[in-house]
């Protein structure tokens, strides 16, 4: 009997704070947040823009005051005093005293946070164009989290779901209660990696790389997005962190090793034209379709079609996998986020969609030969003749 | 000579015709005509500007992608950002200051008159220049007016090198103006008008010219230093060769916090000449206004790095930074102080001019707190890269620089043209434009503080009621500056009945000239007590 009361009793407090400490998603404020330093961001943050109020309050009062009463319109004369040293020394050194007090604390909390001494976990966190990879250093799994929001959503064919814009394919899992240490770097240009409820952002510049950390107080979801114009899907790649219970992480860290484990040895399956068509349609719509287009048309000249391309219809077909793995001119490389399987799959998709219909049905293990052979990316080929007529194309 | 020839009093040397048009206006060397063609581009420009505003609200009325791609929507808000800033607003008060300095100082024009006339031709071109890049192949810039590398270097459009190319030439028509500024103001001043005796317009003038001198050709050396890394193998900016993305933002920066202080040291001039006529009361402080303008400008220099707080910055830097910044609102919160206690205990009336001035005093002082948020570098990490930041700075450009260019415009209108502007248009002109102004910019504080990044054509669906609003706000601040177009133009065609006072609490050498001032502005020092002008 006392067990159960002590229990009652424990579930009752756990349900006050929860509620006591739950922000509803805030439309008009920044987050509280779950971390330390986003709290500290949070508390900072109040305090300024009260004092901002304040001296507002005060300024615009005299003003009002001023508007209403000081009118030609009254008959007033205006008055001739126009100086006064001893007037504007005040109001001078007055708010440099405010000034002070407001640096303080923030330079206290600035401190503070540049600490990422003795962390417990250490994630590689790398911007590309147009998704974020995540390496977590000491478990030896790394994968890539790009957005997963259908684009039926994105061109409004499709009612938008709740966490349009802010879902990824592949979430950045962390242990609650655990400093993670974060080491932010870029592939190619400047992105900037930010989620606000854990008071973190930090820019993602190629080349370089700064470290944050952050230690999560609660468990939950906490979704982000990049922060600096990255070109044309900077509105696309998401961020979403899981913080979870140590024994669940640990528990995700080995689902994760054996996913790696699982998917090199798709590499040595056959699979069926229809099994290969399917994966490849759900790769191309949301991997290659935010440039290449659902209807395969691009948007040219900067993004070639796929339909009738001399790379999807042409020979060798080997050309197209090269392309797909190692990227040709403004087209980055995607041999590292695709596995073998994913890669057959949308050649496959490719070659056989948009009414291309070369018949080529391309297996991972011809993929993962290609890895280690020097590609071929610009020798063009002669265009295989289709087997249907061609429809006239739309305008694109 | 005798006095009557220097005295006497003729138009413009134009005669019936076009081709006599034409070259009246190509190859005017005349402060009055070349300040004129500075406000007429300036304006065909601000809705050239506008309209790109639009497009980007537009697309941001719903979430989803319903009206351009990404690729068109980076180019609209790239271009926006250029056209206001380079094509707007600084060739706006160019022109306010070839109108005035040279009537507020009683010179019969500026001191490099022929130089003047190639300061503004440059700008047709390389303003036509720069728009030309949104037809090329591969589209115009779409890297946001900071233009931050790899993005604008790497992997920009090829129609870079000729963004690049027009904006050489916007920088070299600013440091021929600034040139032109300082050597009149400080050559041909009537006698008996020390420094301390000048206007406060044309002592920000002489401020801000001298901070075009000083950080237009860093500007010119970044965008060359892109040019390099674009075309000739260097790596300033490429971190495989050596070089550093974050140095293109340090050169920037450097230049482009001053830049902003170019934007408004001369709306604070102005402010300083509107606020004292309608309240009919001596501005408040003139000799602390001068000073604080001077720290403003001293600050500027030293803040650059406040745009740069995610990069990365060693904590030193950061603090350093962070307490500059800070600073800047002391003098700037001087002059605000100053501007109320002109109106303290004045005699205001609400005419046109003054209505804008007062609503730059209320709304400039919004966005100087959130600029001093912003300043904070905790919670910095959460503004920046949000609408936060465009909140602040449409609130000190829009509320601030462009209703400082309005307030003057309608100030002075009667002066230049010599005929009155409709009051009750302007009236009209005024609440729309500030209440709309308000509807537009005010949610951009919550939309930032809620978590929208910047310069995304789609967003999460939280975002959406606040980013509608935001929308409405803008086509009906759009439209409403069509009321001011009409007002200009319509006014222009009536006949000239102004005198020469205009306004009753006017002071100012500019006020004891004919409307229209006479060709040669004052083809004699004028005699005067500058004491009781200031």
């Amino acid at each position: 009997m006392q067990a159960l009361i002590k229990r009652w009793i424990i579930s009752g407090l756990l349900l006050i704070t929860q509620v006591a400490n739950a922000t509803p998603e805030s439309r008009f404020n920044m987050p509280r947040g779950v971390t330390p330093i986003s709290n500290a961001i949070y508390d900072l943050h109040m305090a300024i823009f009260w004092i901002c109020v304040a001296i507002g309050v005060i300024v615009f009062s005299v003003m009002i005051y001023s508007l209403i009463n000081h009118r030609k319109s009254l008959g007033v004369k205006p008055a001739t005093f126009h100086e006064s040293v001893k007037v504007e020394i005040l109001w001078a050194i007055v708010p440099f005293f405010i000034l002070v007090v407001m640096a303080i604390p923030a330079t206290r909390v600035l401190i503070h946070m540049e600490d990422t001494k003795q962390a417990d976990v250490t994630i590689k966190v790398t911007g590309y164009q147009w998704k974020w990879q995540y390496e977590y250093l000491d478990e030896g799994i790394s994968f890539y989290s790009s957005l997963a929001t259908p684009i039926e959503e994105i061109h409004n064919k499709a009612k938008k779901n709740e966490h349009y814009l802010l879902d990824v394919d592949h979430e950045m899992v962390v242990p609650v209660g655990k400093k993670v240490r974060l080491l932010v770097t870029a592939n190619d240009v400047i992105h900037s990696w930010w989620v606000p409820q854990l008071g973190i952002k930090r820019d993602a510049i190629p080349g370089f790389i700064h470290e944050s950390w952050m230690r999560i107080s609660k468990a939950g979801v906490y979704r982000g997005q990049c922060a600096e114009l990255c070109g044309i899907n900077h509105g696309y790649m998401p961020i979403v962190v899981r913080a979870v219970s140590e024994k669940d992480y640990e528990a995700w860290v080995k689902k994760e090793r054996d996913d790696i484990t699982a998917a090199e040895a798709l590499a040595t399956k056959t699979f069926s034209a229809k099994e290969l068509m399917e994966k490849g349609k759900s790769v191309y719509e949301n991997v290659c379709a935010v440039c290449h287009q659902i209807n395969g048309l691009g948007i040219l000249p900067v993004y070639p079609a796929i339909k009738g391309s001399s790379v999807s219809v042409g020979k060798p077909h080997s050309r197209h996998i090269d392309i797909i793995l190692h990227g040709r001119n403004a087209m980055p490389a995607f041999g590292a986020q695709l596995n073998d399987f994913e890669i057959a799959a949308v050649v496959t998709y490719e070659r056989n969609a948009f009414d291309n219909n070369t018949g080529d049905v391309i297996q991972p293990s011809e993929v993962k030969a290609r890895r280690n052979v020097k590609p071929n990316v610009n020798q063009k080929t002669a265009k295989k003749k289709p087997i249907n007529h061609h429809h006239h194309h739309h305008a694109s | 000579m005798s006095e009557h020839a220097i005295d006497s009093h003729h138009g413009a040397p134009q005669s019936k015709g076009i081709v006599s048009f034409l070259a009246r206006w190509l190859f005017t060397t005349n402060h009055k005509d070349i300040g004129t063609l500075y406000l007429w581009l300036s304006f065909i420009m601000f809705f050239v500007g506008g309209a790109m505003a639009l497009v980007i609200r537009l697309e941001l009325f719903q979430p989803g992608l319903q009206f351009v791609d990404p690729n068109y929507y980076n180019m609209m808000v790239t271009m926006h950002g250029l056209v206001m800033v380079f094509g707007v607003v600084m060739p706006a008060f160019v022109g306010f200051a070839n109108w005035q300095v040279p009537l507020m100082i009683g010179a019969p024009d500026m001191a490099l008159p022929r130089l003047n006339n190639w300061s503004f031709w440059i700008l047709p071109f390389a303003i036509s220049l720069l728009s030309s890049t949104m037809f090329m192949q591969g589209g115009g810039p779409n890297f946001g007016w900071t233009m931050y590398a790899p993005l604008s270097t790497k992997y920009a459009p090829p129609s870079t090198d000729f963004m690049i190319f027009s904006i050489h030439l916007l920088g070299l028509s600013s440091i021929m103006g600034a040139i032109n500024i300082i050597a009149t103001i400080l050559n041909l001043r009537a006698p008996g008008m020390t420094l301390m005796k000048m206007p406060m317009f044309v002592w920000t003038w002489l401020i801000t010219a001298f901070l075009l001198l000083a950080v237009i050709p860093v500007f010119a050396g970044a965008i060359t230093m892109m040019l390099f890394d674009r075309n000739f193998g260097t790596s300033f900016f490429n971190a495989a060769g050596g070089g550093d993305p974050v140095l293109y933002q340090h050169i920037f920066w450097f230049f482009g916090h001053p830049e902003v202080y170019i934007l408004i040291l001369p709306a604070f001039g102005v402010i300083s000449q509107v606020i004292p006529t309608f309240a009919r009361k001596r501005l408040f402080g003139y000799h602390f206004m001068v000073y604080a303008t001077a720290s403003i400008a001293f600050l500027s220099f030293i803040v650059w790095a406040h745009h740069m707080f995610t990069t990365g910055l060693v904590l030193s830097a950061s603090l350093f930074f962070m307490y500059m910044t800070m600073l800047i609102a002391v003098p700037t919160g001087v002059k605000v102080f100053n501007w109320v206690s002109t109106m303290f205990r004045g005699a205001m009336t609400f005419e046109t001019p003054m209505l804008f001035a007062i609503a730059f005093v209320f709304l400039f002082t919004i966005g100087g707190f959130s600029g001093l948020m912003l300043a904070i570098v905790p919670a910095d990490y959460q503004y920046q890269d949000t609408y936060f930041v465009v909140a602040h700075f449409h609130y000190v450009l829009v509320s601030g620089a462009i209703y400082a260019l309005m307030s003057g415009v309608y100030y002075w209108f009667p002066k230049w043209s010599g005929r009155w502007y409709n009051e009750t248009l302007g009236k009209w002109h005024f609440w729309l434009t500030v209440i709309s102004t308000n509807i537009t910019f005010f949610p951009m504080h919550f939309m930032g503080l809620a978590g929208m990044p910047r310069r995304i054509p789609d967003y999460a669906l939280q975002f959406t009621d606040f980013n509608m609003i935001a929308t409405v706000g803008a086509f009906i601040f759009g439209f409403a500056q069509l009321i001011m177009l009409y007002n200009i133009v319509a006014s222009l065609r009536k006949p000239k009945t102004v005198d020469d006072q205009v306004w009753e609490g006017a002071r100012g050498l500019e006020w004891t000239v004919s409307s229209p001032p006479p060709y040669h502005s004052f083809t004699k020092p004028p005699v005067a007590n500058f004491d009781d002008m200031i």
